[in-house]
């Protein structure tokens, strides 16, 4: 830190914390507790509760970065996270062989993320031709126009079937499909992503951005380029997409147009918006009770007599009820109540506000 | 109209030679050399006549879409649930009552009950929030689905046109004149469809009339320009939204009724006529009945052209055409700018 070589030497300590003392302790407690989950998860835990989680995460958070920062509710991130897959899937290896190019990993995964990230920066230039909820209507054309495409082409995306036996790469002797292995390469991609959005958050991008999301106009006057913020926003968020839709690609070995279907593309809408859009840790905590939710909605669904089907209606209420009564989603809540319970431990003291 | 001409006389003389050349596609019987490029004539006339039928209905969904958005500001993404609501519907009673034309009457009156119901109890009470109505939509949406999944099951439903719509009928169109007879062959296209373009028209003008010759319709324009204007000047606005979303989701749930007649009802068709609608308003511009006719005109005709000649790339037409429109008049073909 240079700034701390030119302060006073008088400065009080307890404002010069380090980096690492400035975390609170229930953010140590959960890094803890994620890096040795899979000492006591087993592989099922490991590979498709968590695993899913933190991939609807950070698609989600990319929905999260454009909604809580730029003020553009998007639904086309799961088709950016596709189109990464996708590309991962037509350049590299798969089962079809008749339109894999077989390409190596490393100029696969990087053409996959450029590709993706030219197909948001397009769209996204589309998309900040209007504003507000026209956003929604275009980015919901898109996404749809591109789920039908990807069904009626056959000769680059294999239509109805799409691809499968989609593997990753056999990196350093590491078989990443693995349970253990795909874990911890999707939790250090889920917590990059998140570094990246509470870093970008608070550099002068990020703060241009939201002071666009709040006036436009104003940062118009200021000198900022209104659009080519935005569109540089939806670029960046393609970033988190298109790591999360690799990572989906190599959690099912497989990607085709039911993948990225509108009933997808609002999943993550869902999950981003249960969570909670102010913050980026509110799509990891949506992905995690919509996974838990799927996952465990047979034996819920079963236990009160119901077909195991009726999952989306439990998650169509459960959204509705989100938005109802608290459209900041559980963090949200989360937060009310921690105000709610320190006043009520001031009114007992008599203190001042805490 | 004169005074257009006179502005843009090159303009004018490129619209009126391609206004030419397609009456000469639709009218003359096709020369050799034309068939040997293109295929035969009917394949083309068909793929037209279908955009315009598909397009007919395309307005019957989009109509109400634009007017619930136009006036309420409410992006109302149950739409096509509430279509595909109303086939389901307009199946259980056409096979009930044995009578098509009794399924139209109940089932505006139940979907557009039930969009008076969802304006009255969850969208009236979040107006201005704008992005949360939305959410709630799409909420409804999702419960809608899956309670339609549950109901009705996953397979698909066609409704049955009675007995004198069914078959062909002969339109005044050259389809081919028989070369060595001379007879001509007259284009021989399905009744039921003929009929519905011939409703949706009426329903179209009807709309127009009543919006532009009433005084319902006035209060509904001056709600759509300026809504707390309306408000202040002491018009009980909530009961032209209500009357507006009713109206609405009525048309929707009758034109799922039609979209069951002449296609076919399954889970999927709500996101489908959905996202049509959408592009519908999008290229037609929000809030205007003739832009969504406009619009659903050109993206029906563009998606069974595309269908017919280049199969693999139909939707990549109606996406272009979305985005030329988005980038060169981002409010829509008629849409005023706001």
């Amino acid at each position: 830190m240079a700034m701390t070589d030119q302060a006073p030497r008088f400065v009080n300590r307890a404002d010069q914390k380090l980096w690492f003392e400035r975390i609170p302790a229930p953010w140590w407690a959960l890094a803890v507790v994620l890096l040795f989950l899979p000492v006591v998860a087993n592989n099922f835990w490991l590979f498709q509760v968590m695993g899913w989680t933190f991939i609807l995460g950070m698609i989600g958070l990319s929905l999260m970065f454009l909604a809580g920062y730029g003020g553009m509710v998007s639904l086309l991130q799961m088709s950016i996270a596709g189109m990464a897959g996708y590309m991962v899937a037509i350049l590299g290896n798969s089962g079809t062989v008749t339109v894999s190019l077989g390409l190596a990993w490393w100029i696969v995964l990087p053409a996959a993320f450029l590709i993706a990230a030219l197909f948001a920066t397009i769209s996204g230039a589309l998309a900040v031709r209007t504003e507000g909820i026209y956003t929604i209507m275009i980015t919901l054309a898109i996404a749809a126009a591109f789920f039908y495409f990807t069904r009626q082409n056959y000769t680059i995306f294999n239509g109805y079937s799409g691809f499968n036996l989609v593997l990753p790469p056999q990196l350093f002797g590491v078989n990443w499909r693995d349970p253990v292995p795909f874990y911890y390469l999707s939790l250090a991609l889920a917590a990059l992503s998140y570094g990246a959005v509470v870093y970008v958050s608070r550099s002068p991008f990020g703060l241009a951005l939201q002071g666009v999301r709040d006036n436009p106009r104003r940062m118009a006057a200021l000198g900022f380029n209104v659009t080519a913020h935005r569109v540089a926003a939806y670029a960046l968020a393609s970033v988190f997409a298109s790591a999360g839709g690799i990572l989906l690609v190599w959690q099912n070995a497989q990607i085709a147009p039911g993948t990225i279907g509108m009933s997808a593309a609002i999943d993550v809408l869902v999950v981003a918006v249960v969570g909670g859009m102010r913050r980026p840790l509110g799509p990891f905590i949506g992905a995690f009770i919509y996974v838990i939710l799927q996952v465990f909605s047979p034996d819920i669904l079963g236990f009160f007599g119901f077909s195991a089907d009726r999952f989306k209606l439990i998650i169509g209420l459960g959204f509705l009820a989100i938005v109802l009564f608290s459209p900041d989603g559980v963090l949200g809540l989360w937060d009310r109540w921690r105000a709610r319970r320190r006043q009520q431990q001031d009114q007992k003291t008599g203190g001042g506000v805490a | 109209m004169d005074d257009i001409i006179k502005r843009n006389p090159l303009r004018s003389l490129i619209i009126a030679i391609l206004i030419a050349v397609f009456l000469w596609l639709v009218f003359a019987p096709w020369p050799p050399e034309l068939v040997a490029k293109w295929g035969r004539k009917q394949i083309f006339l068909n793929a037209l006549l279908g955009g315009i039928t598909l397009g007919a209905l395309y307005f019957l969904v989009a109509a109400g879409f634009t007017l619930i958005f136009g006036l309420m500001r409410v992006v109302n993404l149950a739409h096509g649930s509430l279509f595909l609501l109303g086939g389901y519907l307009g199946y259980e009673i056409a096979s009930l009552t044995g009578s098509w034309f009794i399924a139209f009457p109940v089932v505006f009156l139940v979907v557009g009950l039930l969009g008076l119901l969802m304006q009255r109890f969850i969208f009236s009470k979040m107006e201005g929030e704008e992005l949360r109505q939305t959410l709630v939509s799409i909420g409804i949406s999702i419960v809608l689905a899956d309670l339609m999944l549950w109901l009705w099951g996953g397979q698909s439903y066609s409704i049955l046109a009675p007995g004198f719509l069914t078959g062909p009928m002969e339109l005044p169109i050259i389809n081919s004149i028989n070369a060595s007879t001379g007879a001509t062959n007259w284009l021989r296209y399905p009744a039921v469809r003929v009929w519905i373009l011939i409703a949706a028209i009426v329903i179209g003008v009807a709309m127009w009339l009543v919006l532009n010759r009433t005084a319902l319709g006035m209060l509904i324009r001056a709600g759509v320009d300026d809504r707390e204007m309306l408000a202040a000047s002491g018009v009980r606005i909530q009961l032209v939204f209500l009357a507006v979303f009713g109206f609405g989701a009525g048309l929707a749930g009758m034109a799922g009724i039609i979209g069951g007649t002449f296609q076919s009802l399954s889970p999927g068709e709500d996101t489908r006529f959905l996202l049509a609608s959408l592009v519908v308003v999008i290229v037609g511009g929000m809030g205007s009945i003739v832009g969504a006719a406009l619009g659903s005109l050109i993206i029906g005709v563009t998606e069974q052209m595309g269908f017919v000649y280049a199969p693999t790339y139909s939707v990549v037409f109606t996406f272009l055409i979305m985005a030329a429109v988005l980038a060169f008049r981002p409010q829509g073909l008629l849409g005023a700018r706001r």
